[in-house]
């Protein structure tokens, strides 16, 4: 399998990554090259074998419902780019 | 005057219980050293100038959260970052009275072999500064070989502890997944990521997974320990079973000199009275990589979703929402970042996901399932943890897929959530060779007693020629 330019625009959107026209032809290269590598997986016949999704045998635990110390508000907007009140504020947009 | 470049952690401890030298003594020397030898290796993107504790110090990489001092897991995108909390292996360090020198240099978002990656410039290899100090964790490594640090905190993925450690001829650790929280630890690979040590000795080693080992409630995902941490007190190995994979003994890419430095311990091993056996891991070491490069960009791409220019970090100037999310990420993320979204993006969506992410979960049985057969006959693995010794920086930075072979050795086990520990194990051609031993599951005990063993058998300096 190989990713055209078209498919790169549209991975590159589902990711939220502008991709640059200088970068496109760059970027496909570089992809087909790492596909083809690790498209080795498909090689091996594993219709019979399990997923594996983490590496320990551990099951769902939940913590109790308990209340413990969290971050205060100034402590939350402490890194924020930019802020109101106590809101984090961003430039406007309807469809993102 | 102490001298640095010998100290291990254990002796600085010394130091300070008999009262030889005070802790701010202690911090001080690495400071001066620090100023001394930082500026041609560069392993620190912070310095920090003082650290409360009462204890001695220790380096921290920067992919893991320090309340109040800057974290950017090397990364223009979280330039100027600064936790309001601490990770839970910090809390655990400083309960302990240690004190941090700062935060060590890596890989953009721990994504490399070699630093190079670093949106902040790469490190520098301390026996020879024209190579690399191997990554991600290469800052750390490279502070702890030139007494930049008494032993340092790494972090490993897919070989991001054991790679570095094995360029630049010092100990490290990757724990059983599981062992040690990854709470306030930059995200990359979830299932994979885990903090570990980097030190001069195996016994440092050991001492320091003890510090930082078992159950969090803020990480779900770990585990107390079964058995406790048992620091290696002597040199008996006499009994223990270790196989030799041949596949990663024998890849295509190990060189001559790597194989004929981990062939001379492996001969150690059985004059110590352990028992050494031929074994083999076909699929693993064949499909390992593959199935890396799969599921840990899958993870990635969801996990750096987060770096959106809201919260924290860096935003780029835009007029409308989705513009300013596209510029943010174009402009903060570099290059491997960016692949690995893309990657992991493609691998995840709908037509592919089952040829690709689905597929390489399930070749992850097949590693954990070949790894487990043969824990029932060894007690541990042994091989060389890189292909290579240290390579000049810039030989494989325009080609990923050179890159990424870097860590063909040790991203079998990491799938598998096998511990591995990287010792020294001799040099070829005037730079350090690393072995690495690899055991079952919370099977470190075994690991620090055969790493233990073989490091006073082969006596290596753990001081770069250049600086003795």
């Amino acid at each position: 399998m190989a990713i055209d330019r078209e498919q790169l625009l549209h991975v590159a959107h589902l990711a939220r990554l502008e991709v640059g026209e200088h970068e496109i032809e760059r970027l496909e290269g570089q992809l087909n090259d790492i596909l083809a590598a690790v498209s080795k997986v498909s090689e091996l016949d594993l219709s019979d074998v399990p997923p594996t999704s983490h590496p320990l045998e551990v099951v769902n635990v939940s913590a109790a419902d308990e209340p413990r110390p969290c971050l205060t508000v100034e402590e939350a907007l402490a890194n924020a780019p930019e802020r109101e009140g106590d809101f984090f504020k961003v430039p406007p947009g309807g469809t993102a | 005057m102490i001298d640095t470049l010998r100290l291990t952690a254990e002796e600085a401890n010394a130091m300070l219980t008999q009262g030889d030298a005070s802790s701010d003594e202690i911090y001080r020397a690495y400071l001066d050293a620090i100023g001394v030898r930082d500026p041609e290796l560069h392993c620190y993107l912070h310095v920090c100038e003082n650290d409360g504790g009462e204890g001695i110090p220790i380096a921290v990489k920067d992919v893991i959260g320090t309340k109040g001092i800057p974290t950017t897991a090397g990364s223009k995108i979280l330039e100027g970052y600064t936790p309001v909390y601490d990770s839970t292996v910090v809390e655990r360090l400083r309960a302990r009275g240690l004190r941090i020198l700062g935060k060590t240099n890596t890989d953009e978002f721990a994504m490399g072999s070699s630093t190079e990656n670093s949106a902040f410039g790469p490190s520098h290899n301390p026996w020879d500064p024209s190579r690399v100090p191997g990554g991600s964790g290469g800052g750390s490594a490279a502070a702890v070989s030139a007494g930049l640090a008494p032993w340092a905190l790494g972090s490993d993925t897919g070989g991001s502890i054991k790679q570095p450690s094995a360029l630049c001829g010092n100990v490290g650790l990757r724990p059983t997944y599981g062992t040690v929280s990854r709470y306030g630890i930059v995200a990359f690979a979830s299932s994979l990521d885990q903090v570990g040590p980097v030190a001069r000795t195996v016994r440092d080693c050991a001492f320091l997974y003890s510090v930082i080992a078992g159950r969090d409630e803020c990480d779900s995902t770990t585990v107390e320990l079964p058995r406790p941490v048992e620091v290696p007190q002597d040199e008996d190995v006499r009994g223990l079973r270790v196989g030799v994979p041949k596949e990663l003994n024998e890849a295509e890419g190990i060189e001559p000199g790597v194989t004929e430095a981990v062939r001379a311990a492996i001969a150690k091993l059985e004059e110590l009275g352990a028992e050494v056996g031929e074994c083999s891991l076909p699929l693993s070491v064949e499909y390992g990589m593959p199935c890396y490069y799969l599921i840990a960009p899958a993870e990635a791409s969801s996990n750096l979703a987060r770096y959106d220019g809201v919260r924290y970090g860096y935003r780029a100037d835009a007029a409308e929402r989705l513009e300013m999310y596209q510029r943010t990420r174009d402009e903060g993320f570099g290059d491997e970042p960016k692949r690995r979204i893309l990657v992991g993006t493609y691998a995840l969506s709908a037509g592919y996901y089952d040829a690709y992410y689905g597929q390489a979960q399930k070749v992850r049985t097949v590693i954990k399932r070949e790894h487990d057969a043969l824990f029932e006959t060894f007690d541990a693995l042994v091989s060389p943890t890189s292909p290579t010794v240290a390579f000049p920086l810039g030989a494989r930075t325009a080609d990923p897929l050179a890159m990424y072979l870097s860590d063909l050795l040790t991203i079998p086990s990491c799938m598998a959530g096998l511990p591995g520990l990287s010792i020294p194990c001799g040099l070829s051609e005037g730079l350090p060779v690393g072995l690495q031993l690899v055991g079952p599951q919370f099977a470190e005990n075994t690991l620090f007693r055969l790493g233990h063993a073989l490091e006073r058998a082969i006596g290596f300096d753990t001081v770069p020629e250049r600086l003795r």
